[in-house]
């Protein structure tokens, strides 16, 4: 297997590169027959990686411990789901994961382009092949996944336990499906570039491509989050790690393009700024690789460190020139058919919004490297930990959230003065009664009352959206409220798709603010003891320690610490939190004891028991107990915005109906034509 | 058989089911009497992490926001009380903390604390660094970026919106043909959705 999977990726190296050097020489020599070739390219360097990935997996269950990356990451007890979720463990397999996936994706984009952008896609397909061609070079020649060990181990040294978790099989996929998808969309604007296609075509042929990767972004970030929180034990979910950091920064730049190439569309401006942001936006899903692979600055999630990161770092500086170079050489052609007229105009907004994003993508950048900046400069290491990231972004964050509000509420070109009174009562209005009501409750804090408000503010301008669009339609059509709804968001998904997103990420910001309320506890209590906390809600807890059980389980030795739950004297169950010491099938220890939160949720606030060990070897269980507030609403914010993702890039709808309503008229009068020509 | 003997033989039957499940299937693992407040030996003291008990000095707010200030050194890239509270495999943190106890009971206040541990640490020891000399620049440049960019993006907006607005181009013959138009007015729609 190892001979087919080492075969596969050269094949692959040598297709790829054929291909791009193809596409470059075909540009270079202008001989567009050559663009049959390029496209097929894509499709011989998918199957070849894919070949590879299954002889990877194939390893991996067969336990072919002589293989050192299946040594390294998985044992002969190790469950079927993780064995799975082993090929993205490490670093040899996330590279393999990283070039298949972008290779299918790479191969899709050929197949799923409309043809009036056919034109672009041989320099589609050449970029993509050179991304491949280079992550394929990194295996090959300082990561290969399938080198062989002098000696076969009885047994591997199994999974991090840490990764042994439902959220490893899918969040560090989804990350790295945002991050690979970004190069679709890179590739389109390098392509409008080389071949000078400026026009909007290639906004319209990577739309779709530009809001997945911000979904499978949004997702992967959130699952990240989320694993953080149920598995990493410190009761939180964002840290403002470097690896964290590095999600985000993609993320924020992809959201600023998916505004402004809005105003792209609708008044042909901001075309070198949406071809920057695209730029940047694949540079930094690079940056994170070598961020998270490379070890230059501290993380918790850095798992694996080798000189790989070193690649990364000169492919970014690579791609960073030859990119810049070229937008600087095509910036003539780039020159906006429209001027902003004013002030008061959703343009200048989005523009606001715009910095607003770029803004925080370069605080977080600037914070995440500042550590490195400083050595440099002072010749001393500093930490830049959470207390510095919220006190640089929580403003520039409120300021996103306002112009979040504001934005749709102002109309293209120039709004009247009438016309933002008209709209701007409504929602400010909703904002000042959530800060009435905020402060008539006692809460006085600075930060979760202007977050609240401004939420308040939002969700009152998207309310008002919808309730102008249904009423409109009831009047025009006589629809009820909830046909009016269904009929308004389908006929405008991705108006009313995107005001979705933001009631999501509205729910995000109320849900974080929650967070400046948790309360936090350590406690020792032998069984039969009892200790209370008290929420922030005003009720109080009382957790009676019930003892400490220990028993087998898999490919671990479970030591499960339980307390009995009254809330306000009414007994709500039992929540339990475990220690787990990992075996390997010849029962040693592996890795060091792991944590299992255990966590009793609901709308209001999380229970977050953590059993941090024992007393000398007693029952006597040592507890961190803490109250989260608000915590489900983050996942929930996730669910209604991807919800509102796919809305708006769920293919379909009118505009598309129309248009083959219209061929299809086109190719009736063509007959027609024809025939009475004939007759 | 007749209904009632159905129905009855059905009912304890059940009944019988559920009491099964009560005592065998839904019975826990052997728990001490909520009375008791005497540890018991583990079986297996071993597989699990020894920890020292909690102390009210543990759940001191001064010592918990002190600890946050403070980096733990074991590399985590967490402070000092979300290591210890979270990590216990650490050693470094439960250390750092006792260094934080020995310190508040020497009498030294919060600063002086944090004083003490920067002159032993060095400046890494700070979760955040001190907002003073070049780390000004740290806290400082992307604010005062995006104030300066938002600050000439509003001038840029002010000054064009002042200025009077271009007379309307006199509507010229259109070139196009039928054809053309619904070409047009279909990529606006595209453009509209």
């Amino acid at each position: 297997m190892t001979v087919l999977g080492q075969f596969s990726l050269w094949l692959a190296l040598f297709a790829a590169a054929w291909g791009a050097g193809t596409a470059f020489l075909a540009r270079w020599q202008d001989r567009p027959e050559l663009a049959r070739i390029i496209t097929r390219s894509t499709y011989g360097v998918c199957a070849a990686l894919l070949v590879a990935a299954l002889c990877l997996w194939k390893g991996l269950f067969a336990h072919d411990f002589n293989i050192e990356y299946v040594a390294q990451y998985t044992s002969r007890n190790l469950p079927e789901s993780y064995i799975f979720a082993a090929f993205w463990a490490g670093q040899k397999g996330s590279l393999l994961f990283w070039a298949t996936i972008l290779s299918i994706f790479g191969a899709t984009a050929q197949q799923v382009t409309s043809r009036r952008h056919e034109a672009l896609l041989p320099y589609v397909a050449g970029i993509t092949n050179v991304v491949v061609a280079f992550f394929v070079l990194t295996m090959l020649f300082s990561a290969n996944p399938f080198e062989r060990l002098p000696f076969t181990p009885d047994d591997g040294r199994g999974l991090n336990p840490q990764l042994q978790n439902p959220g490893m099989t899918i969040h560090p996929p989804m990350l790295y499906l945002g991050y690979i998808s970004i190069t679709i969309p890179f590739g389109f604007a390098i392509a409008a570039l080389l071949s000078k296609r400026l026009d909007t075509g290639w906004i319209h042929a990577m739309r779709k491509w530009t809001i997945l990767s911000w979904l499978f972004l949004s997702a992967g970030i959130t699952l990240g989050m989320w694993w953080a929180y149920v598995e990493l034990g410190w009761g939180g979910y964002w840290a403002w790690d470097p690896v964290e950091n590095a999600s985000l920064l993609p993320w924020l730049t992809m959201t600023a393009f998916l505004h402004s190439v809005m105003i792209q569309e609708k008044r042909g401006m901001l075309k070198r700024w949406n071809v920057a942001l695209i730029v940047a936006s694949f540079l930094l899903s690079i940056f994170g690789t070598f961020i998270t692979r490379s070890g230059v600055i501290a993380s918790v999630h850095s798992f694996t460190q080798s000189n790989v990161g070193y690649f990364f770092l000169g492919f970014l500086l690579l791609v960073a020139i030859l990119s810049f170079t070229l937008l600087y050489v095509r910036w003539p052609l780039l020159e906006a058919e429209a001027r902003l007229e004013s002030m008061a105009s959703r343009e200048a907004a989005f523009l606001f919004n715009n910095l607003a994003l770029v803004g925080i993508a370069f605080s977080v950048l600037w914070g995440t490297l500042f550590p490195i900046i400083s050595e440099a400069v002072r010749g001393t290491k500093i930490t830049v930990g959470p207390p510095f990231f919220n006190r640089v972004n929580v403003p520039l964050g409120l300021l996103l959230v306002a112009l979040t509000g504001i934005g749709p509420l102002i109309a293209w070109r120039k709004a009247s003065a009438q016309n933002l009174r008209r709209q701007f009562v409504a929602p400010v209005a909703s904002g000042l009664a959530v800060l009435a009501a905020l402060l008539l409750a006692g809460i006085r804090d600075p930060y979760p009352l202007l977050a609240w408000s401004l939420a308040g503010f939002v969700l009152g301008t998207v309310v008002q959206e919808f309730w102008r669009g249904m009423r409109a339609r009831h009047r025009m059509h006589g629809e009820s409220a909830p046909t009016a709804l269904v009929a308004l968001i389908s006929r405008n998904r991705r108006r009313y798709g995107g005001y979705i997103v933001h009631v999501g990420i509205i729910v995000y910001i109320v849900a974080f603010a929650g967070m400046a309320f948790r309360v936090t506890r350590e406690v020792t209590l032998a069984p039969g003891q009892s200790a209370e906390i008290r929420s922030p809600y005003g009720h109080t807890y009382r957790l009676t320690h019930m003892g400490v059980s220990q028993y087998e389980q898999l490919n671990r030795f479970v030591s499960a610490a339980s307390l009995e739950v009254r809330k306000d004297g009414v007994s709500m169950g039992r929540i339990t939190s475990e220690k787990r010491q990992h075996l390997d099938s010849f029962k040693r220890k592996t890795f060091e004891p792991s944590t299992e939160v255990g966590i009793w949720s609901n709308l209001k606030e999380d229970l977050y028991v953590v059993y941090a060990g024992s007393v000398g070897g007693t029952d006597q269980a040592t507890y961190a107990i803490t109250i989260n507030p608000l915590v489900m609403w983050v996942w929930l914010g996730a669910g209604i915005l991807i919800t509102g993702g796919l809305i708006t890039m769920w293919p379909g709808g009118p505009a598309v109906q129309q248009r083959r309503q219209s061929e299809a008229q086109a190719g009736y009068d063509a007959r027609l034509a024809g025939v009475g020509a004939e007759s | 058989m007749t209904r009632r003997e159905l129905f009855r033989s059905g009912a304890i039957g059940a009944g019988a089911l559920a009491l099964a499940l009560r005592r065998g299937l839904g019975q826990t693992p052997a728990r001490p009497s909520p009375d008791s407040t005497v540890a018991d030996p583990l079986a297996r003291p071993d597989l699990v992490q020894d920890r020292a008990a909690a102390t009210a000095a543990d759940n001191d707010p001064v010592i918990k926001e002190l600890e946050h200030r403070f980096r733990c050194t074991c590399g985590c890239n967490l402070d000092v009380y979300t290591c210890r509270t979270t990590d216990f495999t650490c050693t470094y943190s439960p250390a750092l903390h006792r260094e934080v106890l020995a310190l508040r009971r020497e009498g030294k206040s919060p600063d002086q604390v944090e004083a003490a541990f920067v002159a032993k640490y060095g400046e890494r020891i700070l979760m955040a660094p001190e907002p003073q000399g070049f780390n000004l620049a740290g806290y400082l440049l992307p604010g005062a970026l995006v104030a300066t960019a938002g600050v000439l993006l509003a001038a840029v907006l002010l000054r064009r919106s002042r200025r009077p607005p271009q007379p309307a181009a006199a509507p010229a013959q259109s070139a196009a043909s039928p054809s053309d138009a619904e070409r047009l007015a279909r990529a606006l729609r595209d453009v509209e959705d």
